[in-house]
């Protein structure tokens, strides 16, 4: 598994398809000439959707297109928790831990996940398919308890809610929420 | 009470989120008003005469904070939309604009307007992907209908809309963190001055404003400032989106005529209908996460004992010791069997994740705060852990660059002063702590 704190591998290219090229083309016109920078957090979720996590060669090949140092999309990188550093599962379950999910049972349904995936907070199941992470607010508090899983809200769980949530996974029939 | 609804006047008319269904409902009516009939100098003093304040957290009056903004010769200007929404309990923006997405997209084109911008940004926390692309589709939509681009509506007045995400950080809230992260940058907030009037987007002036307070200018400049000030009373004027959750029988997003009571925001039928299975209320957070925590008896009713409204002031009625502050709108409430040392824990550790970590006293406080509620929470704390809070919060206060070291010490000084009996339960009685929560505080506080 590589590590952020491992050395850069720059030697083992990465592949950014036609289309994510294109997307991230049109992301990067929206800003002035000169100004190109501004992209890099649409390029990085980009990259991610594309890809699944965010490696050293991706971010040095996004530093490339954005023509910057490749440290000013690690240090980017490293500061936003969206994007993940390390390879994931196929479906990440960020759960909102904060207060007022907390006040609805939020503690009680990132247990209930956790044992019914086998994992623990920050774990990817066996078969690739899940990693289970906790999040600060992510603005949905009268919703609770919540998760999000590739820009998809899902609200109001209950254990109920989620094994379904799960299963529905499992077969696929979940598109992402956007991107 | 009448409530009138400014923002959420459409919410349930079918198809609103599209441009035609909006324009048949008026949509786009005020834009061709103030580019046809209006100097921007006139749109910019109808704000002023409203009353606005910014619907961000600070509320600091929007008039005002326009007629800062800087004009030197062949310098672009910018305005800049606050989509961050990132404050515990706060959740109005994103229904806004995920509901009438073209009330901000004419308010951004609307506001420019007034202030010179032909470029405008709004910034949206990325875990609101899906709204991004909502608001790009309101977006495209405008351009189509001559909303947005050149020589809107032969007006003269060009203006580009762009809307772009963040990458999950709560400091990119506070408005120089968000120019920074715009610029493609980590979100480290500046030092000010500069204020963003002078030097803020790529150094140029700029006026950074909350998603809500940018949507009420349409009413305000369809129905006139004046109009807009006679919601409302004194210093708090308009409506505004309050985002209830916690322990209520029906949390979500209400549009309010500030000046109600809190008593029938809570308890009323068209609001939230009370507590929750049939619980008491034991504490409320009124204005997001960075608020002073009210106790039970201190909601409803000032200390001396009046009617608590829901308005900037007399939320704050008391100041520290016995107020707290209508801040961002994000309204949580607590029910009997809630534990405020847990709350306040995970409050604390919100903050602790979400520093910048640029200012000592802030990412060292924070982390330490949150370790000594941590201790005290699992009934590992001692009698003088409550005065080190104490100590630490003093620390942090007003030593850091940015507010969100004060955000993060005030509500655990709140928290102690009003529940400090159950603070020191937590130490004398650790296994008891464990087991049940303390209930509703006995001996009320006296300022
Ligand atoms: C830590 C911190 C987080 C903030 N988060 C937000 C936010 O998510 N949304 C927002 O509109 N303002 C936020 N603010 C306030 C902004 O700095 C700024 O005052 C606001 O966007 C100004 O707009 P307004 O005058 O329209 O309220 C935050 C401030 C701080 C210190
Ligand atoms: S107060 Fe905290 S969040 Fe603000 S600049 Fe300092 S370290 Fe960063």
């Amino acid at each position: 598994m590589s590590h952020t704190t491992q050395p850069i591998r720059t030697t083992e290219p990465v592949n950014f398809s036609e289309a994510l090229l294109g997307k991230m083309d049109r992301a990067i016109q929206q800003f002035p000439e000169g100004k190109q920078k501004s992209a890099i957090l649409t390029l990085l979720h980009l990259a991610q959707a594309e890809l699944g996590w965010i490696s050293v060669p991706t971010m040095d090949k996004i530093a490339e297109i954005l023509h910057i140092q490749a440290i000013e999309v690690y240090e980017v990188a490293t500061f936003y928790t969206m994007f993940h550093l390390e390879p994931v599962g196929k479906y990440v379950f960020e759960v909102c831990r904060t207060g007022p999910c907390m006040l609805v049972g939020s503690d009680q349904l990132i247990e209930h996940i956790g044992q019914r995936l086998n994992i623990g907070v920050g774990e990817t199941t066996e078969d690739g398919l899940f990693t289970l992470k906790t999040a600060e607010c992510l603005g949905g508090c009268g919703y609770g308890p919540l998760l999000q899983c590739r820009h998809r809200f899902h609200e109001h769980l209950t254990p109920e809610k989620v094994d379904a949530l799960i299963e529905q996974y499992r077969q696929g029939t979940i598109e992402p929420g956007a991107l | 009470m009448n409530n009138r609804k400014l923002l959420l006047e459409h919410l349930e008319v079918p198809g609103i989120e599209g441009i035609d269904v909006y324009v048949k409902h008026g949509g786009y009516n005020t834009l061709e008003k103030a580019l046809k009939k209006m100097s921007p100098e006139e749109v910019v003093e109808e704000v002023k005469k409203s009353g606005l304040r910014g619907r961000g957290g600070a509320g600091f009056p929007t008039g005002m904070k326009w007629s800062f903004l800087a004009k030197p010769e062949g310098i672009p200007r910018y305005l800049v939309c606050n989509a961050d929404e990132s404050e515990p309990g706060t959740f109005k923006d994103r229904f806004l604009m995920e509901k009438i997405p073209h009330l901000l997209v004419e308010a951004m084109v609307l506001s420019s307007y007034a202030l010179g911008a032909n470029t405008s940004y709004i910034y949206i926390r990325g875990e609101y992907m899906y709204l991004l692309e909502i608001l790009e589709k309101a977006i495209q939509e405008a351009y189509a209908k001559g909303f947005l681009g050149k020589n809107i509506m032969g007006s003269g007045f060009d203006h580009d809309l762009v809307v772009t995400p963040g990458g999950g950080a709560y400091i990119c809230g506070e408005e120089t963190a968000l120019l920074e992260s715009l610029e493609g940058k980590r979100g480290n907030p500046r030092i000010k001055p500069p204020f963003p009037a002078v030097k803020g987007l790529w150094g140029c002036p700029t006026v950074v404003n909350n998603v809500e307070t940018i949507a009420a200018v349409v009413s305000i400049v369809r129905d006139g400032g004046e109009a807009y000030a006679a919601i409302g009373i004194g210093k708090s004027t308009g409506t505004k989106l309050i985002s209830a959750c916690g322990n209520l029988v029906r949390p979500g997003v209400y549009e309010i005529e500030l000046g109600m009571t809190v008593e029938e925001f809570i308890y009323g039928d068209d609001y939230c209908r009370g507590i929750a299975n049939g619980k008491k209320l034991k504490a409320c957070v009124p204005g997001g996460s960075s608020v002073p925590i009210l106790p039970h008896y201190l909601v409803t009713k000032t200390a001396a004992g009046e009617d608590r409204l829901m308005t900037y002031e007399s939320l704050a009625d008391g100041g520290f010791k016995t107020g707290s502050m209508l801040g961002s709108g994000g309204f949580i409430v607590f029910d009997e069997d809630q534990c405020i040392v847990r709350n306040t824990w995970n409050f604390t550790r919100f903050y602790a994740h979400e520093s910048c970590g640029q200012c000592s006293p802030c990412r060292e406080g924070t982390g330490w705060m949150e370790k000594v509620l941590h201790r005290l929470e699992t009934g590992k704390g001692q009698l003088h852990d409550i005065d080190l809070l104490a100590d630490i919060n003093k620390k942090i206060e007003g030593n850091t660059i940015c507010p969100l070291g004060d955000a993060a010490a005030w509500p655990v000084a709140a928290a102690i002063h009003h529940f400090r009996e159950e603070f020191e339960w937590h130490v004398t009685h650790p296994e008891e702590a464990q087991t049940r929560n303390y209930g509703l505080i006995q001996q009320p506080v006296v300022a």
